[in-house]
Formats: structure tokens, sequence, C-alpha cells
């Protein structure tokens, strides 16, 4: 029975912690629908033929599909539905830019706030963690071994769309644990690192391997790993070393690179008194960027007990590529924003520890090559932000470490794999690549995409081989 | 989990480790390094390969207790396990052909580094001084190891408790003012040392190596913890490194930066202390 949709123009509100409280604590931010509101807000869809969120998705979750089934209280049904096509739910309805992608392409956008689609997919897949029962079927082995290299977004998705089709898929992973950048990057207040493990768990069930500890391109290489009995290999390295802006005073003590703080409190819990991995506790903290990466990292160094956190960012918030939610959360908890602002020079005391950013004022002249009107600093306006520690979220530049150790492999001018846009295959036979170490420093949903196009591939060309 | 198959304490406070840990024994080279990691609530701490036995698939690290984590490590016996061990990390030494005579100078637990360095020279037909400095007589390690890989094993202690008194500096100084021609002096030790054995070697104009360990956590080229200011340019000692060219390090930068956490260290340290009273 269709009935009618409900017209109302805003979301379903998400029950979140107080900004006040939340500021001062690690955990999970956004609480959740619960089934009502979940099931109210399945009703703002309208079902439209054309499905124009289906094709905003990277990996094409059938979202009105899922949304009917919410509707309709089957959640179980909802959740099978989403993971016909996502393995990672839970991380996805977190942590992906929906305004951009699914629900920027929604139909109810135009006129209010378009469905609450990531929410929506949240609450499905946390509601299967709690209450699924079905129990993961280990697929039928078809005798053949593929290598996953990096265990975070792309490798996961890579390795259980593998495992799903009967192949034995080892990932080999640096870090002592896996979930790459969904563990070391993205904090637990955004991303609680139970949920990722029991997705990783999840694979395991399929059968797959996770091997940590092992750095491919010094342990093992690529070649190594097609004499191993490896068939085919996906790479999935992930994004390298942090970029700074070369201006002086960054080497005081107190500069960070955004991928160093986060990693202290992300995956070594700096943050929790029994955990040995230090962090200085600044009381006030510039975080230059404005991405994802800057937001997460000023929202941690404001849990550290920083009285201020300053966002310093060049060009003005329109051009800010960070979701429009962690924009949001980030000045709700008190997050100070220093738009048209540019570093110039990192201050340092006595004891070479960082005392004061200096900066200067920007205003936006005509549109660069990226089609953002490109900042230029207004002379006079210099002045010094009263800061002691200062972290720099200004970008990655690519891992060097398989590139220069794989024979046959490409990258691209910046260092980049190269790799096929559809079936993610690179220059090298057998050797797929995926996620930000082909796009650069991108989405997790990107990386998932590319995991799940090149999982693809490997199974038509072994398959024919 | 990785197996400690022997132990063995050098000095008061260092101590060496034999690690089953087969996969990074095939390919470890002078130079590398692994990251250890002692339990679940552990830090992740870089060290230096010191030795590495293919066949047994062992690896030997050398450490001295300085800190909260190598202290945990230490407390560990034979037949005990380390949680995690990573590596071979970094970019293996590399000697150019056609060198004839080098010196390479080590100081206190810097010798066990300098110590393969020596080995894989002399086993290229080099001729190598091995310059070895410590305190004091109590704290002189691997004496036999290092005259084994060398032709001319100098040791030196600061206050004369054992064989020459002064700084490996004064003997490199010495050497050079004695008209030894060094193609290339490779230094591992303390930062001053190596800063101060760069000025030794600068106005000769003498190739000289450092290996520089500084802060890191993954150790694969993504936290940019270990950048180290060389030529002006920043390089990453886990990717670069960690062997540079000594005479374009910013030495005072990598010092100032292996400080930052020094008062956590210390306030964890007494921390430590007081749980071993209650």
């Amino acid at each position: 029975m269709k009935t009618m949709a409900n017209m109302s123009l805003e979301k379903v509100k998400m029950p979140e912690q107080d900004p006040n409280v939340r500021n001062k604590n690690f955990e999970e931010v956004a609480l959740g629908y619960d089934e009502i509101m979940a099931m109210e807000e399945a009703t703002r869809c309208l079902h439209c033929k054309n499905k124009p969120c289906v094709s905003g998705c990277p990996v094409n979750v059938r979202i009105p599909e899922f949304i009917e089934k919410v509707a309709a209280g089957d959640f179980a049904e909802a959740y099978r539905i989403i993971t016909s096509t996502n393995a990672l739910p839970a991380v996805c309805g977190r942590v992906c830019p929906q305004e951009s992608q699914c629900e920027g392409k929604c139909v109810r956008g135009i006129k209010g706030e378009p469905v609450a689609i990531g929410r929506l997919e949240r609450f499905v897949a946390d509601w299967y963690m709690k209450n699924g029962t079905d129990k993961t079927e280990k697929p039928q082995s078809n005798g053949k071994k593929a290598a996953v290299i990096g265990a975070g977004p792309a490798g996961l998705s890579c390795a259980g769309d593998l495992a799903r089709k009967g192949y034995q898929v080892t990932i080999f992973e640096a870090f002592h644990k896996a979930g790459g950048v969904l563990v070391y990057g993205i904090p637990e207040f955004r991303l609680p690192k139970k949920i990722v493990q029991k997705e990783i768990d999840k694979l395991s069930e399929l059968g797959v391997t996770v091997e940590t500890n092992m750095v491919i391109g010094k342990v093992l290489s690529v070649d190594e790993l097609f004499e191993m009995g490896y068939e085919a290999v996906f790479i999935g390295s992930g994004a390298g070393l942090p970029s700074f802006l070369g201006i002086e005073g960054e080497g005081y003590i107190g500069v960070y690179s955004a991928n160093e703080f986060l990693t202290r409190i992300n995956l070594m819990k700096a943050y929790l008194d029994e955990y040995d991995t230090p962090i200085r506790h600044a009381k006030a903290v510039a975080v230059v960027g404005g991405g994802n990466v800057a937001m997460d990292a000023a929202r941690s160094a404001k849990r550290l007990g920083a009285e201020h956190v300053y966002i310093v960012y060049r060009r003005s918030e329109a051009e800010m590529p960070a979701r429009a939610e962690e924009i949001h959360h980030a000045k709700e908890e008190g997050i100070e924003f220093l738009l048209l602002t540019n570093p110039t020079k990192v201050l340092g005391n006595e004891n070479s520890e960082v005392c004061g950013l200096e900066c200067v004022k920007m205003e936006l002249g005509e549109p660069d090559d990226s089609g953002r009107r490109r900042p230029q600093p207004i002379k006079g306006s210099e002045f010094v932000l009263d800061v002691d520690s200062v972290i720099m979220a200004v970008g990655t530049s690519p891992n060097p470490l398989l590139r220069t150790t794989t024979d046959g492999l490409e990258a691209n001018r910046r260092g980049c794999l190269v790799a096929d846009e559809e079936t993610m295959k690179t220059t090298r036979e057998g050797v797929y690549a995926g996620g930000d170490a082909v796009t650069g420093a991108a989405t997790v949903i990107l990386a998932m995409g590319a995991g799940k196009k090149a999982a693809a591939a490997i199974d038509e060309y072994l398959q024919n081989k | 989990m990785f197996e400690i198959v022997r132990k063995k304490q050098l000095n008061d406070s260092v101590v060496l480790m034999e690690v089953k840990a087969p996969f990074i024994a095939k390919k470890a080279q002078a130079g590398q390094f692994i990251i250890f990691r002692v339990d679940e609530q552990g830090e992740r701490i870089p060290l230096t390969i010191a030795d590495y036995d293919r066949e047994a698939g062992t690896i030997t690290i050398i450490f001295q207790t300085v800190g909260a984590s190598t202290k945990e490590l230490a407390e560990l016996n034979e037949g005990d396990f380390i949680k995690d061990f990573v590596g071979p990390l970094g970019v293996a030494s590399h000697f150019d052909e056609g060198i004839k005579k080098v010196a390479v100078v080590g100081g206190g637990v810097g010798c066990a580094i300098a110590y393969p360095q020596a080995k894989l020279l002399h086993s290229m037909g080099v001729s190598v001084d091995l310059i070895a400095g410590f305190r004091n007589k109590d704290i002189v390690i691997l004496e036999d190891e290092m005259r084994a890989v060398c032709d001319n094993l100098i040791i030196t202690t600061d206050d004369g408790s054992y064989a020459k008194k002064g700084f490996v500096t004064n003997a490199l100084q010495e050497q050079i003012d004695a008209g030894v021609n060094y193609d290339l002096v490779v230094a591992i030790g303390p930062i001053p040392m190596m800063k101060f054995v760069c000025k030794v070697t600068e106005p000769h104009g003498i190739k000289t190596i450092v290996s520089l360990n500084p802060i890191m956590i993954d150790g694969t080229g993504m936290c940019g913890g270990c950048r180290v200011t060389v030529d002006g340019q920043i390089k990453f000692a886990c990717v670069d490194g960690p062997d540079f060219d000594g005479h374009k390090v910013d030495f005072d930068e990598l010092m100032r930066r292996n400080s930052t956490y020094q008062k956590a260290e210390r306030e964890r340290g007494c921390r430590l202390l007081n749980q071993e009273v209650k």
C-alpha cells in the first residue's frame, strides 16, 4: 500500500550530546535515530522513479528500496538491501559527505532539507549490529588467492567483495591494527572504534585473513606476493606524507602534522591515562586548513582541554572542503573560525616551544585553476595569534614505498599510482589500486567505491585467466 | 607476537635481545630499523637493527633503557613475547664502490648500530677504523665484536677509566691530524656527538653520514613526526632516511624536537615508580 509521503521540510532531528558536554569527552557526538524517528524520517522519501540519490552514491546503495523497508519497520531487510552493495554501512552512515552525494541529489532538497539518507543508513547498520540474527556464511572457496595491501576503506571493501566471490583473501596491514584511516585518522567521537572493529570482524567471518605489522614494499615485495601464490594484488595503501607550509618556525616544539596529532589520539589513545603514548595538552591551538582532517584535529584539541582552538583557513567558508556537518559541529563546540587568514610564521619562545602564529588577512580575488576565488594577502593586516600549538592540516603527498619497490608500477607527476578509472587496473598486470594511493587525499566512500570496482575487475581477470 | 629467544645485559642500562621475526630477518640490511610495541597500551618505538640471522630468522636489537617503553621491554625475558615488531623500515645504508678508508664513529649505545655498519664496510673490503666512545669503563659494550669487524679499534672514555681518555671527536681529530685520509666518516650516537663529529670533518671536506633517531609513530611515511631539516628541506627519517649527509642536517632542531615529550616522560617515570611502590 502506498501512503502519502511525509511532507515535513526538515529532517527528523538526530539526538546529539550537548556541545558543552561533548567537547570535553571523546564519546560519539551523534546518538542516532531510534526506531520511531527512523520510520518517520523514512516516510519523507518520495520514491522517485529515476532515483537521483543512487546515482550520487559511489557504491550505488539501493537507497529508495532500503528506505521503503525502514518505513515499513523491516530493518533486517533494509540491512540486507544496503549490504548488497555496501560492506561498511555503519561507517558510511557516519562519515560520508552525504550533502555532496546522495542527499545532494535528493529531490526533497530542492525545497527544504533532503531525506536524511546518511542517518537512516547509520540507523539500519546500528540496529542490525544490535539485533541482527543472520550468521555470516563463509562462501564456497574458488581456490584462488588474492592479496590486499592496506586494511583501510579501499582494502576492506575490496577484500570483502573478493571474499564473497570465494577468493581466499589476505590483507597485509603496516600498522598493528586494521582499519587504516578509520582507526588512526577519524576520531572516536565521530566514528567509534568498536564499530570499525565489528565491520572488520565480519570480514574475518567471511574468511579474510588480516596480517598486521606487514609493510609491503619492505618486508615483502609485490613480486614476492605473486611468488607466494597470490594471483592478483590490490594496493590500497592510502595517503602518504603530510605537507607543511614551508614557513619559518615549523620545527618548533608544538608544531604537529594533523596525521601525527590524530594518530597519537585515535590509534595510540594518547587521551587515555592507561596508554603510554604522550601528547602535548596545549592551552591554545591553531589548526591550519579547512578540510575534515582540520575539523577532526580542532575538535580533538578542544577535547584535550585547550581553552581556545582556532581554524585558520585562507579562503572563506564557502570554499571549505569539510563536510557541512563537521563545520556545524565544530562551531557548536566552540571552535573559533579565522577565515581569509593565512599563517606566515610560527613564533617560538626561548625553549623553542610555539608561542604564537603570525598571520595575515586575505581577500578573495579572481578564480584560480580550481575554480575557487584566489585568496590574496591584504597588506599591513598582519597579526599574531596567541597559541602554544599549531597543527598543520594542509594535505598529504603520496606514499613512495610501493611505487619505488615495484617494477612496472607507474605513478603520475604527483606520485599517485596510475589506475584505470573503471577497473582500477594499474600499469602492472594483475595489480590493481584504489583509494588515496590513486586519488590523493579524498573520502572514505570514494576509496570504498574504488575497492569494489577493483574487486569486480580482479574477479573478471582471474575468471578469464 | 614475537618471541625473545635470547637476552643479554650488556651493561647496567643496555640490553641485547634476539627476537624471532623470520620475515624481517630475511630482508633486513644494515642501517634499517624496526618499530616495537611491548603491549596493547604501549608506544611504538623505533630501534635500529643491530644484527640479523637469516637462517635462524632472528633480529638483534640493542637498546638503552631511557624511558618507560624501553624499561618495559627490558623487563621481558627469554621466552616472553613482544606484542608488535615491524620492519625492516627505512632505507638501507648504501656505500659507494671505491671507498677505501672509513672511520666509523659510535657513541655509547650508538656503538650497537655503528657495529653493523663497520661489519658491512669491512665485508666490502674497506679499511675501517672504528672509534667507539663511552662515558666510563663500566659501560663499554661489544668490544670483541667491534674489534672483529675493523682494522683499528680506538676506544675512548670521557673520564679515562679505560683505554684512551677523551671524546670520540678528539680521537677522530687526532687520526685526521696524523694524516689518515678518510674517504668517509659514519657517525652514530647521541645527537650532540654526531653534530660535533660533523664539525670535525667539515673543514676537511670528508663526507659524513649520520643515522638519525627522531620521534616517530608509524615509520612508513604517514604521520610526519620524524621530519628533519636537511639542506633546508623537510625530510622524513622513516622513508628518506634514517641515514643523511651530516653536513646538511639541522641538528639543533632535531635535538629540540626530540625533547618534545621529556616532561611527559619524566612524569610517566614517576607514575611507574609509584605503581611499583604500591
